[in-house]
């Protein structure tokens, strides 16, 4: 079972996977003491709702906005059953609070494994349905009528026999007297009035006029504003550093120094940047000094060989490969991967003796003041974190590495210091999304489909440091999220070989997690096998996903729309690549061209999904078109390379993205569901490479295993 | 040294050396933080600033060399016609996702319109090519610069 699955299933259930010790089913039942934000008198019905006597109704952001529209559309639950329209209301960060901000599903504060909708779609509308219900009660006390002859709307009770209205406003002073209640009746899907409509971003305004505060922006009175080096060598240390020619760049004011890193000091971050470039460092490069990308490449080919842990085992691969024979054996690799999200990693901290406040963006709140607290030895409840949009999370955002250097600077700054990584900085101290191998074992039957099918992935287990629950007897349950596949074939096997980077190279998580991972090997691999046995790549998949109708209408539609019956000139191809994850299903089918001159030309990408119950439309399509750009970018260029224990690789010159006129022609179609709501910020992103794989294979032949592609492939010689 | 500067149509005394990018000014010491670092060197966009008119990297552009010159911000290239029209565009097709990048993305779009009332295709992924986006808005991106176009 994966991590997905399990959360599914633990949603299915009604109960929490691991949250409930912490928070409960979610809902906090009971009027909570004011926020620090709050004016005295506020109606606080629940963690997530702030109704003042006057303005606008606050509404507090469990998860963190880092561009998939988790605001707009947390907004839009906690608003349908408040009765409230979206001009009413205005959004806060949550501050640091795992006991009231945690993830239902997660049990911490982490915004992150496209969860959020599916854990707090019924959480986020409940809370909303007791505080109306709340208001409903003390405004029908008032008038001496019963509540039920009363209704709510845009913020306002309403009696209708009498034609009286009571603003919510007007309603906190008699509201906390009522009890709240336990039994909370919700909306059914045809009474959504704001869910399932295309709703615009409530974020939108202040980042179009350049208002948008993301952490970087912080500016605290008195900020100092620091550029960092960090030692280049994964397991490396600072040897020596003479302060002298930064100290004597106008506007530095100090050079601190931890045991891996140096600080500049400055009254801005220019000077800060001029000061560090002048410096003469001297690393140690540690036992890592001399390894390169050959030697990471040669443990992990030799790991594919290694001692593999179970996983999921139906049937007896073992037999039926010895029955069916010949073995089909596909080995496919992926390579070290940066995050690149466009805010480069920051921190501002003002650590003072008592107490100390971090204004930061960051998935992980919870962690992040749990971390300024360890550094500075300061209780939990001294530190405050100020939590900001973020410029791009993609899971860089889930680690408190910068929190945490940041912190060893500040102790030894007076007053409050940013701290601002380079670009160069961010590449080259990622936490990185490691290599990854995959071998795929198959044997068919006489009718040419699968009947054994063992997949061994090789990879690290991040879960083992960054979430011990979701490891399970050694098996890092996220890695191989996906690897079970959705395909019924009678005997399958899937194992997993732990298989680390070196000391020092931080590994995390990456868009699309553990399905990004097994998608590629398990659609590339069924891509091989259908064509091995000259049966169309649909038809194939569709003979294996009877048992999997949600599969299925997405592949369909997709078909449709893609025109995949349609024939296509010579040295054009489509690839189709479908998954399941995160609670969604989604179909995705690539069309490439291959010229004369040997380039790649990707001419339009389809992608279906179904997701369940939609909340807002229109970001279920950005977040679609989303996770393929950043597929595409992994999938042309993205590989760090190694040299001297350390990253390469510096900036978007030698680590290039995608940019607009590399962007093809992208179309999303949404499959209408009432199931419950899946997850979306991923669900785009585990499909692009092998669809595109899959596409190039009919193109021009030529079945390509390792990423990023290679352009140079096509050239004919 | 002390440099005088003129941005968004105001006048600010900055002390610093005349190598500092103009971007740091802006953000740290006059605080304008709606302009965005991203890469540093000039490969990304997110800096992107009108000078005298034309859209200019500020994280490239020494101080000194904007003295002297109209500095036009995202915080007020809605003053513009053309800037008010993208940033219009930009809400009406809901381009925005994390948002870092956009107000370079809209710096240079607005420039773009500027010089170019209907651009092609081909004309906008010249001038937009040069601004990077993580988040993949670029098929609203293009969309949105059309809408603006259109509008005008």
């Amino acid at each position: 079972m994966s991590i997905h699955d399990k959360v599914n299933a633990s949603v299915s259930r009604r109960h929490f996977l691991i949250g409930a010790s912490l928070t409960g089913a979610g809902l906090v039942i009971g009027l909570q003491p004011s926020l620090s934000s709050a004016a005295a008198g506020d109606l606080e019905p629940n963690p997530f709702i702030r109704i003042p006597a006057d303005g606008k109704i606050a509404l507090i952001m469990p998860s963190v906005e880092m561009g998939q529209g988790i605001y707009t559309s947390v907004a839009m639950l906690l608003a349908e059953e408040l009765e409230v329209t979206l001009d009413q209301v205005v959004l806060e960060h949550a501050p640091a609070d795992p006991t009231r901000y945690a993830n239902p599903l997660l049990g911490d504060q982490i915004t992150g494994g496209s969860l959020a909708i599916r854990a707090v779609y019924e959480q986020m509308r409940k809370a909303g349905a007791s505080a109306r219900m709340v208001l409903v009660n003390a405004a029908a006390r008032g008038w001496g009528v019963a509540p039920d002859t009363c209704t709510a709307e845009a913020g306002q009770v309403v009696h209708a026999a009498s034609g009286r209205r009571a603003a919510y406003g007007s309603l906190i002073q008699a509201a906390p007297s009522e009890t709240v209640p336990q039994d909370v009746p919700l909306k059914p899907a045809s009474s959504f009035k704001v869910i399932g409509q295309s709703v615009r971003r409530l974020d939108s305004p202040e980042k179009v006029n350049g208002t948008a505060k993301f952490g970087i922006d912080a500016r605290p009175e008195g900020v100092s504003y620091a550029a960092i080096a960090i030692c280049p060598h994964f397991d490396g240390k600072l040897r020596s550093v003479d302060d002298k020619p930064a100290m004597a760049v106008k506007g530095v004011k100090q050079i601190v120094r931890v045991e891996d890193a140096v600080a500049v000091v400055a009254d801005n971050t220019g000077a800060a940047r001029k000061g560090l470039a002048a410096l003469a460092i001297e690393w140690d490069p540690g036992p890592s000094g001399d390894l390169s990308l050959t030697d990471l490449e040669k443990r992990a080919e030799d790991a594919i060989g290694g001692k593999a842990l179970p996983h999921i085992k139906e049937g007896d691969v073992t037999k039926a490969e010895a029955e069916n024979g010949p073995v089909h054996e596909f080995v496919y690799r992926m390579p070290i991967l940066t995050h690149s999200a466009m805010e480069p990693m920051n921190c501002t901290l003002h650590v003072r003796k008592d107490s100390c406040d971090v204004w930061v963006g960051t998935q992980v709140a919870g962690r992040a003041r749990q971390a300024v607290a360890d550094v500075t030895g300061l209780p939990l409840d001294k530190v405050v974190v100020h939590n900001h949009l973020l410029g791009g999370g993609f899971g860089r955002r889930l680690d408190v590495d910068g929190v945490i250097l940041a912190a060893k600077i500040a102790k030894q700054v007076d007053g409050p210091v940013k701290v601002t990584w380079s670009r160069e900085e961010d590449i080259r101290h990622d936490c990185y999304r490691y290599l990854n191998y995959s071998k795929i074992t198959a044997t068919l039957g006489s009718d040419g489909m699968p009947v054994s099918w063992r997949h061994r992935v090789i990879g690290p287990a991040v879960m083992a440091r960054w979430l011990p629950a979701f490891t399970r007897d050694g098996i890092d349950l996220d890695i191989m999220g996906g690897a079970e596949s959705s395909y019924a074939i009678p005997n399958k096997y899937t194992e997993f070989v732990r298989h680390e980077a070196p000391d020092g190279m931080l590994t995390g998580n990456w868009r699309g997690v553990g399905a990004t991972r097994n998608i590629f090997p398990i659609e590339g691999g069924m891509d091989e096998l259908a064509h091995t046995a000259k049966i169309d790549p649909i038809e194939y998949r569709r003979r294996l996903l009877q048992h999997k109708p949600r599969l299925l209408g997405a592949l369909d539609l997709a078909a449709e729309k893609a025109g995949w019956s349609n024939a296509l000139p010579q040295g054009k191809g489509r690839g189709i690549a479908l998954s399941e994850d995160f609670g969604s299903f989604a179909a995705m089918i690539s069309e490439v061209g291959v010229g004369e001159d040997g380039k790649l030309k990707i001419d339009r990408i389809v992608c279906t999904v179904d997701c369940g119950q939609v909340v807002n439309p229109d970001t279920v399509e950005a977040q679609i078109q989303s996770g393929i750009v950043y597929g595409l970018s992994a999938a042309l260029y993205g590989r760090i390379t190694v040299q001297n224990g350390a990253v390469v690789e510096s900036n978007f010159d030698d680590s290039p993205v995608l940019r607009i006129h590399e962007t093809p022609k992208i179309e999303v179609y949404i499959v209408p569901s009432s199931e419950a709501p899946g997850g979306i910020g991923e669900v785009g992103t585990p499909g692009v490479a092998p669809s595109l794989f899959n596409a190039i294979f009919v193109a021009t032949g030529k079945r390509l295993r390792s990423l990023p592609i290679d352009q140079n492939d096509f050239r004919r010689v | 040294m002390s440099h005088s500067l003129l941005v968004n149509g105001s006048e600010y005394a900055v002390d610093v050396d005349d190598d500092i990018p103009l971007l740091w000014v802006l953000r740290d010491t006059i605080g304008l933080t709606g302009t965005k670092f991203g890469c540093g060197i000039a490969l990304c966009g997110a800096c992107t600033v009108h000078v005298d008119g034309l859209p200019m990297r500020s994280c490239v552009l020494p101080v000194g060399d904007a003295v002297g010159k109209r500095v036009t911000t995202i915080e007020a290239v809605g003053d513009t016609a053309e800037g008010a029209r993208i940033q219009k565009a930009w809400l009406d097709i809901d381009v925005i996702q994390c948002g870092y990048c956009q107000s370079g993305q809209i710096m240079s779009a607005t420039a773009l319109l500027a010089a170019n009332p209907s651009p092609t295709d081909d004309d906008i992924d010249a001038v937009m090519a040069g601004n990077i986006c993580r988040c993949g808005t670029y098929p609203r991106i293009r969309a949105a610069i059309k809408l603006a176009a259109k509008a005008g």
